[in-house]
């Protein structure tokens, strides 16, 4: 077999210096009535015929790469240069594991500890992990982090009404055994601010929400303070190129889901949770850091750091039980970023306001339609003249794919469509959006 | 190796580089609300040359299965079929998107049941999950089911998890995540389960025990029908923590022998890569008793069409979306080259490679519970004065083998965990053993040799406790 080498001719030479007479021997331990099961499995397959199953399985789903594609909500459609998965995809990357030696993992360490580096001057706070799951379970473990340190007597965390529903379903997963009191806000975030009390443990900001739109968070983190509690900001890393940072607004932990950094939508996974917060919390931070060190001769290396934090030496005293990362995932962004630079990420934050910009203004003059007012990032919602989910049906089976129909998650709101662009929408698909929706309404 | 400094990415950054050219913007301009800009950017800035040295040198400072033979202990460091990779980069996948209606993404959704239809017959298990993204999180989903199953059985006061010496970390760690409190349990002089501490450990306010089988001393619970038993006696349900799965595929289904939730690491059984870390796929899978209680939505099929579905009494969602679907289809693609032969063959594989390993070292590396191993074994390195397990390992690179999992499990000392996997020849694992019994040679003859180990490393061994006391997070221009 080309994954298990060695023949039955090494097998019996092996068996001999073991000392045992059949492979069967080995596994006299297992209980003699459930050895050896029949599975049930199907034959194996040659890598030609494996490959050939699995192309026909992926050209069953509708994809980016084949449509006008205006869908959010969480995952989102950005050019990746050729440069990202060219780098990340080699073998010194790919097949190598955790980072616990670090002599030979200085490639793997330095590449977390410049991730680092970038995240924490996009979020603008003082130190970044080496990333969580998704952006949901960073929020969840942020949520976590600031219960634990605001003690049981802050049991209450404040959350936008707004906030993606996914985030808050894994959110009520993660809190489940706590006695937690979640309380949802509607009004901005820095009215909400004012009711932080000296039970909150935290309130959580998103920016931009769940619909788009970008709340000024300048007037939030003082109330917040004031109550002894902390504020943490979920944000799109991609307008963080663009947009003030949560940390210089005073935001104490920031999360983010970065699969739009430089990873592609893959039906939702793996993408990259990020977190970051300020120095004061940094001993209260879950998961793998990696920080600068220096050998008897005083060169510079990068290692695991403040392990003490973590399940391997705390077991059921630490911060939390993650013990991985999204490693490749997180290495796609960090190249991405790199690779961007200074302007090129400013540059995509640009195209997706204007090209936002302007199919809202497009659509917005489609008659029957109407767009939200106010600031908004990349996604908007739309009234829609007729079902939003009818619209999407008829215009997905056209290869356009026009947003989000919000009664996906809210049953209530049937005429509401959230329209993501970024820079890979061309005018010329905005305008096709616009006239398929205007043909869609009648 | 490449042992020439890597400068920081901060340090190759030159104003005004760009290192990709984007589109010019085709429509009008909108204002952004001028105190909505932020200040300024400090990214850096190179050209696209520049990048791919940077990354291309950094890749030369790793060990990798792909360059180095990988023996680390409980993580299960096999080859990843190239072609696991060619499959989960068709941009019909790439470009699926998780809230498109479930008829156009029947593909995606074809391939999560079909893996979970294999899983199930590996496991024996009635059903399983796809969403927890690592072992850890499918760990934190199993405990979960448990204390769901307890609570709406109106046992609230179940909130005792048993949890053997010699478990992962993660183990005690999620019981917290879940608000139960953790026992510790013995191991006897066989590195078993001690079933005496067990009995009297199971009362009416135990929620389960976790356990790992074979176990992190790459020991085969042979116990463990009688533990089982004695769990669900005292009312209690059986966790089984899959990290050691590769010893056991086409061997063992863990349901048969009562486990009623267990999580399978995707990215060591199924051969999906580690990344430096991740992204892996702690798939959970459940007997009947909590099938329903499954994080979800799971994928269900009826009538030749495809659906993603919440289980009835699920504990909810473990992560947004389905998973990590990219390390599905790698997953899905190895399952499906094996096939009912090749998945006996690799677990027999797995465990004749450690035996053979075993028995050709077990003279000059003590063995503290000298049973039959199954796919991995823990020895000692302090056999020789002065020498300790990290200076063998340190040694080991030198020679350009990637060390095994040491000082763990932690009731073994000095601990050295070798796992080397059925994807290595006998060639290998006799150069390996040839290395070995050199470095246990060196070790008596020339300990200032090891403890001044690695000598051919682009950095020597680093001050870690330097680096926790003032810790550098973060590059400081």
């Amino acid at each position: 077999m080309p994954f298990i080498p060695n023949t039955d001719a090494d097998r019996e030479a092996m068996l001999a210096a073991i000392g045992v007479k059949s492979v069967e021997e080995l596994f006299s331990d297992i209980p003699a009535a459930h050895r050896f099961p029949k599975l049930g499995l199907p034959a194996g397959l040659s890598e030609l015929e494996a490959l050939r199953e699995i192309e026909a399985l992926a050209a069953k789903n509708l994809s980016a790469s084949n449509s006008a594609w205006f869908l959010g909500a969480g995952a989102y459609n950005h050019f990746i240069p050729a440069a990202v998965p060219a780098l990340a995809s080699r073998g010194e990357f790919l097949s190598a594991y955790t980072p616990y030696q670090p002599e030979v993992s200085q490639g793997t360490l330095q590449a977390i500890f410049e991730y680092q580096s970038m995240a924490a001057e996009l979020f603008g706070v003082d130190t970044v992990n080496a990333s969580h799951y998704d952006g949901a379970t960073a929020l969840a473990e942020a949520v976590l982090m600031a219960l634990n340190h605001g003690g049981s007597s802050r049991p209450r965390v404040m959350l936008p009404a707004a906030m993606h529903p996914e985030y808050k379903e894994v959110l009520r997963t993660y809190l489940a055994a706590f006695s937690v009191e979640l309380d949802e806000y509607a009004d901005e975030p820095a009215a909400a601010a004012k009711r932080v009390d000296a039970r909150t443990a935290c309130l959580v900001a998103s920016y931009p929400d769940f619909e788009g739109r970008v709340h000024d968070l300048s007037g939030v983190a003082d109330p917040v303070h004031a109550a002894g509690a902390v504020l943490v900001v979920n944000a799109d890393p991609i307008m963080l190129g663009l947009l003030r940072s949560p940390g210089s607004m005073g935001a104490d932990i920031v999360t983010a889901e970065g699969q739009a950094l430089g990873n592609a939508m893959n039906y939702g996974g793996p993408f990259l949770g990020m977190m970051g917060a300020t120095q004061k919390l940094v001993r209260k931070m879950p998961g793998r850091i990696v920080g600068q060190a220096a050998d008897h001769d005083g060169r510079r290396g990068f290692v695991l750091t403040l392990s003490a934090r973590e399940q391997h030496i705390r077991r059921e005293k630490a911060v939390s039980n993650i013990c991985s990362n999204q490693g490749l995932v997180m290495l796609q962004s960090t190249i991405y970023l790199e690779a961007l630079g200074k302007s090129g990420l400013r540059a995509v934050a640009e195209l997706c306001w204007n090209k936002a910009h302007y199919a809202a203004k497009a659509i917005a003059a489609v008659p029957g339609y109407a767009v939200a007012g106010g600031t908004f990032f990349k996604e908007f919602v739309v009234k829609t003249p007729v079902p939003a989910s009818e619209i999407v049906d008829r215009l997905e089976r056209r290869g356009v794919v026009p947003g989000l129909a919000l009664s996906r998650y809210y049953p209530a709101r049937t005429h509401e469509l959230l329209v993501c662009v970024t820079e890979m929408n061309t005018k010329a698909q905005i305008e096709l959006l616009a006239q398929s929706l205007k043909e869609a309404s009648v | 190796m490449n042992l020439r400094p890597e400068p920081l990415a901060f340090e190759l950054s030159s104003p005004g580089r760009v290192g990709v050219a984007l589109p010019k913007c085709d429509v009008p301009a909108s204002p952004v609300p001028a105190g909505l800009l932020r200040p300024e950017l400090r990214l850096p800035e190179m050209d696209e040359l520049t990048v791919v040295r940077h990354f291309t040198r950094l890749s030369q400072k790793n060990f990798s299965i792909d360059t180095e033979f990988y023996p680390l202990g409980s993580c299960t460091m096999k080859y990843n079929p190239k072609a696991n990779e060619v499959a989960a980069s068709q941009p019909g996948w790439k470009g699926a998107h998780p809230l498109v209606a479930d008829e156009r993404n029947q593909g995606s959704i074809e391939l999560i049941w079909r893996l979970q239809e294999s899983l199930k017959a590996i496991g024996g298990f009635s059903a399983v999950s796809l969403q927890p993204a690592a072992g850890a999180h499918g760990e934190l989903s199993g405990v979960f089911m448990i204390r769901a199953y307890h609570l709406a059985r109106g046992n609230p006061g179940r909130v005792k998890m048993l949890i053997p010496d010699s478990a992962h970390g993660t183990n005690p760690a999620s019981c917290t995540m879940a608000g139960l409190t953790t026992v510790t349990i013995p191991s006897d002089a066989d590195g078993g389960v001690d079933l005496d501490a067990l009995r009297a450990a199971c009362d009416e306010t135990v929620a389960g025990i976790m356990i790992t089988n074979p176990s992190t001393l790459g020991l085969f619970e042979r116990n463990i029908e009688k533990i089982a038993k004695m769990v669900h006696d005292a009312g209690g349900l059986v966790y089984g923590d899959g990290a050691n799965m590769n010893a056991l595929t086409g061997v063992l289904r863990p349901a048969d022998v009562g486990i009623d939730v267990m999580h399978f690491n995707l990215h060591k059984t199924f051969s999906t890569p580690h990344g430096g870390g991740g992204p892996g796929v702690g798939m959970v899978g459940a007997a009947p008793v909590l099938a329903e209680y499954l994080p979800g939505p799971i994928a269900t099929r009826k009538d030749g069409t495809y659906a993603m579905a919440m289980p009835s009494k699920s504990i909810g969602r473990m992560k947004a979306f389905y998973g990590n679907f990219g390390v599905l289809v790698r997953a899905y693609t190895y399952i499906r080259m094996l096939g009912e032969e090749g998945m006996r063959r690799l677990a027999e594989s797995a465990v004749l490679n450690a035996n053979y390993l075993k028995a050709r070292l077990e003279k000059a590396y003590p063995i503290k519970y000298p049973r039959r191993c199954m796919h991995e074994f823990v020895a000692m390195g302090n056999f020789a004065e002065g020498v300790h397990t990290l200076d063998i390992a340190k040694r080991m690179i030198d020679y350009g083998y990637h060390p095994p999992t040491i000082y763990f499990p932690l009731i073994v000392p000095e601990a050295l965990m070798v796992e080397p996997t059925e994807t290595e020849s006998k060639e290998t694992l006799d150069a390996f053993v040839d290395v070995m019994l050199k470095i246990a040679e060196e070790a008596r003859t020339d300990p200032e040799l090891l403890r001044g180990a690695p000598h051919a490393t682009p950095v020597g061994r680093l001050d870690e406790v330097a680096a926790a006391r003032c810790p550098v997070l973060c590059y400081r221009g």
